[in-house]
């Protein structure tokens, strides 16, 4: 617990220092690339039958939106004199911009991940050792997200004073949910200047998967007092929700708590946490960021859910109508698209998260794809 | 009679003039049947007290010996139901060894704080330590297992400070349990001068009996602790202890035993000769 408080109270002042965020400000424009396009998909809006626009966060550098979280804790670690780095991952992308980060500073990283995930996301472990991380493989538990994240905090416990375990999700024990938040609200609030400036209106609609839902609490929260700017998140449904193995855990989880927080949790009849499945590894995680388990609760916010087909086909509709080959997570949203569209009618305005590019996920596509024909 | 049997064994303790030795053991590890039989032999190996491991699919406080025997157990089918059984059988046969069971918050948050804690009363369970409940969390679960009076045993760490350390110390019921090492169960053994100094300052702040837990990985080291708190807790040499004779297809349940006995034996030896 001291750890965590200590963490609380660095980050407050951290926040409310100008000189903390100008510094944050400078690294995302010239390091990160920010703003990200607000792009409006003309062929996928005909497709959907509505305006789909698409924030690009998949330009960002490092190819998602996990970079903006990873710059704003590195500077925090920085800040209170950590010298050593640690981070779970699960596809690899937040392991990337970890280790990114850490390599812009000079200071040494260790990335947890399940051996599983090591396995199938081979090429984001070669970009995590160029990029002079050592990547740790999981072997305990079921071997993937959830597992590395248990393995990091065991980690971080047993070297306390000089390492900073920086969070990818809006998991963990508070301060993350609400400090990864805060670094990806970016994403919302450069949304909504730039819809008002294309539109002169605000969205009907925002849309983003979710796993342990960073990129989409980034979307909603700028947007959370707008109440006519309907708020949907798309959960991996994996193999489907009866069947028992998918990801999504407010579809078909109860409440229970994980790794320091109080959330929906994919859990059997003895609350023993279960492996989430999908196509997507960077969904795989079996609970979901506390405030979206709030805005559901409270009604501000809808949750679906996409199939690992749904999301491959979603996948190819995007490369092939807008020349973009989205990541697999974000496939999740655009595979909602057309119920998002049928609720706003032809002349709303849907503003979707692309939050990472596909590259990653070619060879998974096309092993489901050779495989079906 | 739950705290007051940790009290009431601690005051005994005291007075014959020595520690307690408490075994940690993961409630369904390998097997029931095995598990049982552990559990049951342990008094008459020296145990004191005994802390049962609730098994959970993601322990990550403790190191590879003790996530591995919370596997195996879950494997076998184990649940908080079970574990409650396991207790209530052995309470049939042994009035006053207290059992304390340790594990994480999930379970008993899926089981029902109120139910849970009505069950454990029922079975004979005495003291409960929630790794992941810090005291900031643990109003509702406290509340539920004082009105079965349970104790809710609360840790302390080498990173504990002197104010939270004052926190820690007017809540814990029964014991404080001090964790030895900054890291998780069973990575590396505790250095005693270090221990000594920390014990010292979590007596200072509170009047009750001190247990040492993680990193008591020999009869030395046991004793040792022995010498310097009112409580040694092995755990991670027990658990490995299993492993060890399992993947030799081996009955592991007299070894465990065998190698308890051996702490306790230590533990015993350790302050006869410097207690007032």
């Amino acid at each position: 617990m001291p750890l965590v408080l200590a963490l609380e109270e660095a980050y407050a002042e951290a926040k409310a220092d100008p000189a903390f965020q100008s510094d944050l400000a400078g690294y995302l424009a010239s390091y990160v690339g920010r703003p990200s396009p607000l792009y409006f998909a003309r062929r996928l809006s005909v497709e959907v039958g509505a305006k789909v626009y698409l924030k690009r966060e998949e330009l960002n550098h490092t190819g998602a939106h996990k970079i903006n979280n990873c710059m704003g804790q590195i500077l925090l670690a920085q800040r209170m004199g950590k010298t050593r780095i640690i981070a779970e991952t699960g596809a690899g992308q937040h392991g990337v911009a970890t280790a990114t980060a850490c390599a812009l500073f000079g200071l040494p990283c260790v990335i947890y991940m399940g051996a599983v995930d090591v396995e199938r996301q081979a090429p984001n472990v070669l970009r995590m050792n160029l990029l002079g991380a050592e990547v740790r493989p999981v072997t305990s538990g079921s071997a993937t997200l959830k597992d590395a994240m248990n393995e990091a905090l065991r980690d971080w416990v047993s070297h306390v004073a000089d390492t900073y375990y920086l969070i990818g999700s809006t998991a963990g024990p508070h301060p993350y949910p609400l400090m990864v938040r805060d670094f990806q609200r970016v994403i919302g609030a450069e949304a909504r200047e730039q819809i008002l400036a294309l539109e002169q209106r605000l969205p009907d609609a925002l849309v983003a998967c979710v796993g342990g839902g960073s990129n989409a609490m980034g979307l909603f929260h700028p947007f959370l007092a707008d109440e006519g700017v309907r708020l949907f998140g798309v959960e991996a449904a994996g193999e489907g929700i009866d069947g028992g193995r998918h990801a999504a855990a407010l579809a078909g989880g109860r409440p229970g708590v994980l790794h320091g927080s109080h959330s929906y949790l994919l859990q059997d009849a003895d609350g023993q946490v279960l492996e989430a499945h999908s196509i997507s590894a960077g969904l795989d995680y079996p609970g979901i960021g506390p405030e979206h388990a709030w805005l559901r609760d409270v009604g501000r916010a809808r949750y679906l859910t996409a199939t690992d087909t749904e999301a491959l086909e979603a996948f190819q509709l995007c490369a092939r109508l807008e020349g973009i080959v989205p990541a697999l997570e974000s496939a999740h949203a655009l595979a909602k698209l057309p119920e998002v569209a049928a609720e706003v009618g032809k002349d709303g305005i849907v503003v979707l998260n692309l939050s990472g590019r596909g590259d990653k996920d070619l060879a998974t596509v096309a092993e489901r794809l050779g495989a079906k024909a | 009679m739950s705290v007051a049997r940790i009290s009431g064994r601690f005051a005994a303790l005291k007075a014959e003039g020595r520690a307690a030795f408490i075994p940690y053991v993961v409630a369904g590890d390998p097997d029931a049947a095995s598990a049982w039989r552990i559990l049951e032999g342990l008094p008459a190996a020296g145990a004191d007290l005994i802390e049962l491991g609730l098994p959970f699919s993601d322990p990550m406080a403790d190191g590879p010996a003790i996530q591995r025997g919370a596997a195996r157990a879950l494997a076998e089918g184990m649940t908080v139901a079970g574990v409650l059984e396991l207790v209530r059988r052995f309470r049939a046969g042994d009035s006053v060894t207290p059992i304390i069971l340790m594990g994480y918050f999930n379970p008993i948050l899926s089981y029902g704080l109120d139910a849970f804690a009505k069950a454990a009363g029922e079975a004979g369970v005495d003291g409960l330590i929630m790794v992941d409940v810090p005291p900031e969390e643990a109003g509702p679960l406290s509340f539920a297992l004082e009105a079965r009076d349970i104790a809710l045993i609360r840790l302390a760490t080498p990173t504990t400070d002197a104010a939270r350390l004052t926190t820690v110390a007017s809540q814990t019921q029964g014991f404080v349990y001090f964790v030895a090492v900054t890291g998780v169960t069973g990575a590396k053994e505790a250095d005693a001068a270090a221990i000594a100094a920390d014990v010292g300052r979590v007596r200072a702040a509170c009047a009750l009996p001190v247990a040492v837990g993680f990193g008591i990985r020999t009869p030395d080291r046991a004793a040792e602790v022995a010498r310097i708190a009112d409580a040694a807790v092995v755990g991670s040499a027990l658990v490995e202890t299993i492993a060890q004779e399992i993947a030799i297809k081996r009955d592991p349940v007299p070894k465990v035993l065998d190698t308890a006995a051996a702490m306790a034996q230590a533990v015993r030896s350790a302050r006869v000769s410097s207690w007032p």
